[in-house]
């Protein structure tokens, strides 16, 4: 009979920031692959047609570049929460979430006054269609991070002060819906 | 028997274990309830696996009809109009029904425990990708048996078909997470990952290739699904579904879902020539090769052909030509290199310099012989992509996908065999098994080499055709699924009459003579694998043990 000797358990390796790291490269190939086609799509017709975006359809820039904007207050602010929670302050770590979750709201708030502001049907054309769908996309990204937001202040506010590992992923995610949102910012709205 | 050594307050935490697996007390509902909502990643395995089977029994059947439908060209056998359906069925149901469950299962059921870890990261998100990739599964078939599929005319069943594609694709890429995080995670203490066993890292490959691969999926299919219900002007309703998302059910994207296979491969060489894999590096860079170039699937078209007309290989216009061939090189050429380079590595496991100990292994007859199916496959399609040879739009495309699935398939029962022990106790008899590898192989080669000489032929892709001729390679094909069909119900027989034996066998901890770290443990493997996670100080810890005679034990408490 052979025997290995017994390690102590090992300590967690950072297994929730290489899981959300995992979960932002997911992100970005979806982002990616569909601004792709997005582009493609939008060579076609104007090959075709010469236009792309549909008769009577106004990108409404204010809110857009505001959501662009809003992203430096998401990442400043889920920064704040990592210093803070290095430095086992619960009370900041929270207010930073919190404020983290208000601005994501803000963003989310100005997406669907695009919507409104564009009055464009979902079957309005390829256009449309496309709009709806990588916009629909980023504002699914844009829930699901602030659902990352809440329960990762709830796990704070409960007492969970040590657990600095789940709010530097909360960080990395934000960073990199600052990157996604960039991405659709260029090609959907400034390229148009 | 091997074992790790336990610390007494290990054992002691192991006599008060709340999570142990319920006793015969137990009603066969709560055991139905405990398997299927387990987060234990031995039972997500199997639960894959037991679906993976299922699916590929699905598209054995699927393939039998449409091998049948096609005996005769001209005259319809079934009902015509449940032809795309069929087609649809066959495609979906080898790649996503069979090819991918399979692999995942077999990396879900088998990584935790090379890497000695106590389980599997992020368990309930595996459990939930599971149960997401099976309920689309089931769906898909809702939708095309209710006329949905690329060319079905109930439009909210073609919406489902597009759905249930989508929410497979997200199970999946789910559960793949699951294992990457695992495998970068999770490993035993001094487990670098140059030292993770070779089948681990073809499942790193593959999980961050699914990763990769999955999401630009389904953006495409979130696009046809809106164009779909809203206008079908942009994307071609529902018959331009598989221009824009066949990519995924083709090749080279399903080398990407065959690199488990190849993985076990170059796992069984080391143990049948009972040495230490060689060159570990450039095997590890042979099976990144491969998942390198499956990655060419998110350029979203089904082939990266090389256009090579009229020029009958004169060196006029080379940059032009240059322009061809490196993307020729690139996506269809790279993984043939990088599967032959793992050949390569595999082979000097059988270098004849001193004693050679040959100790053949179930593992090593399916691995071989998947390995070789695959190799078929890739060969194949760097032919087809040729435009010459005149093979696009024929059958011969079709060929190549069956070599790659039921190579794979061979390479998912071979791994099923060999950590079987693991799973359930008992391992099944190399008599038993080896026969069944046989027997898939006849079948894989009766299915699908016929229809390469049909290609060649210029048997168009679908089930109608002139030449009368072209029957016969349709017979064999037929007679090839069906010998296919015979082995998946055989290979299920064996793995139940194995079951069946555990009241009278006593298991074996480490049947196959292991060199890694899922031998150290029981057979079965507790819940938790390992009572104390074990150091490691080489790539072949339990070999090192083994050659250093080592015998100290415990009193027989391996976890």
């Amino acid at each position: 009979m052979h025997a290995l000797p017994a390690a102590a358990p090992p300590a967690p390796k950072r297994q929730l920031l290489v899981g959300t790291a995992l979960a932002v490269v997911a992100m970005f190939m979806i982002t990616g692959g569909m601004l792709a086609v997005w582009a493609l799509q939008r060579t076609r017709a104007i090959d075709d047609t010469g236009t792309w975006l549909p008769d009577g359809v106004t990108i409404p820039e204010v809110p857009t570049n505001v959501m662009l904007i809003s992203f430096i207050g998401i990442c400043v602010f889920a920064q704040w929460a990592v210093y803070a929670a290095h430095r086992r302050d619960r009370g900041h770590t929270v207010l930073a979430l919190g404020c983290s979750a208000l601005v994501s709201l803000l963003v989310i708030n100005a997406q669907a006054f695009s919507y409104h502001e564009m009055g464009l049907g979902i079957g309005d054309g390829t256009y449309a269609v496309m709009f709806y769908g990588v916009t629909g996309l980023f504002v699914v990204l844009m829930i699901a991070g602030l659902l990352f937001t809440a329960v990762a202040a709830f796990r704070y506010i409960g007492g969970r002060v040590g657990d600095n590992e789940l709010i530097v992923a909360h960080a990395i995610y934000w960073y990199a819906m600052a990157a996604v949102y960039s991405a659709i910012w260029f090609v959907v709205y400034v390229t148009k | 028997m091997t074992t790790i050594e336990s610390s007494p307050e290990a054992v002691a935490a192991t006599t008060d274990d709340s999570d142990a697996p319920s006793d015969a007390s137990d009603t066969w509902l709560d055991r139905i309830s405990d398997t299927l909502s387990s987060t234990d990643h031995k039972v997500i395995g199997r639960l894959y696996l037991g679906g993976g089977l299922l699916g590929l029994l699905t598209a054995v059947v699927l393939s039998v009809l449409i091998s049948l439908e096609r005996i005769d060209g001209a005259d319809a056998l079934l009902d015509e109009g449940a032809l795309p359906q069929l087609f649809d069925g066959q495609r979906i149901a080898l790649v996503f029904g069979a090819l991918l469950p399979l692999a995942v299962a077999a990396c879900i059921y088998a990584v935790p425990m090379q890497l000695g870890a106590r389980s599997i990261a992020f368990p309930r998100l595996a459990a939930a990708g599971f149960w997401m990739w099976f309920g689309g599964l089931v769906l898909n078939a809702i939708a095309l048996i209710n006329n949905g599929g690329t060319l079905g005319s109930d439009s909210d069943m073609v919406g489902l078909f597009i759905v249930s594609m989508g929410l497979m694709a997200i199970g999946l890429t789910a559960t793949a997470g699951a294992i990457a995080t695992s495998i970068l995670t999770t490993r035993a203490p001094g487990m670098t990952m140059r030292r993770i066993p070779p089948f681990s890292w073809s499942a790193l490959v593959f999980a961050l290739g699914v990763i990769l691969v999955m999401p630009v999926f389904v953006g495409t299919l979130t696009y046809v699904f809106l164009d779909h219900r809203n206008g079908r002007t942009g994307f071609g309703g529902n018959e331009g579904i598989f221009d824009w998302v066949g990519w995924m059910v083709t090749q080279p994207a399903t080398f990407l879902f065959a690199i488990p296979a190849i993985g076990l491969f170059a796992e069984a060489m080391p143990i049948t020539f009972n040495r230490r894999l060689p060159a570990r590096g450039v095997m590890f860079a042979g099976l990144a090769l491969i998942g390198v170039a499956a990655f060419a699937a998110v350029t979203q078209q089904n082939l990266q052909g090389l256009p090579w007309a009229g020029s009958d290989l004169s060196t006029d216009d080379l940059g032009e030509k240059a322009q061809d061939l490196v993307p020729y090189f690139l996506f269809n050429v790279l993984p043939v290199i990088g599967i032959v380079l793992v050949a390569l590595i595999a082979l000097l496991c059988a270098r004849p310099d001193g004693e050679i100990k040959v100790n053949i292994t179930p593992a090593f007859v399916f691995g071989f012989l998947g390995f070789g199916m695959v190799l078929v496959g890739m060969v194949g399609n760097l032919l087809y992509a040729i435009d010459d040879l005149g093979l696009q739009g024929t059958v011969f495309e079709e060929a190549t996908l069956v070599y790659i699935v039921y190579g794979a398939a061979i390479g998912g029962m071979g791994a099923t065999i060999h950590w079987g022990p693991k799973l359930w106790g008992p391992a099944a008899p190399t008599t038993k098994a080896a026969p069944l590898a046989m027997l898939a192989v006849v079948g894989t080669v009766l299915a699908a080499f016929p229809l390469y000489i049909a290609g060649f032929l210029d048997q168009p892709a679908g089930a109608v055709y002139d030449d009368g001729d072209l029957s016969v390679w349709n017979i064999l094909s037929t007679i090839g699924h069906g010998v296919m069909a015979l082995t998946v119900i055989a290979f299920v027989g064996l793995l139940a009459s194995t079951n069946r034996s555990s009241d009278d066998d006593q298991p074996v901890d480490d049947p196959w003579d292991g060199q890694t770290l899922e031998w150290t443990t029981t057979s079965p493997a507790p819940r938790d694998n390992f009572v104390d996670v074990p150091v490691v100080h080489s790539a072949e810890p339990l070999l090192d043990l083994k050659q250093a005679g080592s015998s100290a034990t415990t009193d027989g408490s391996t976890a």
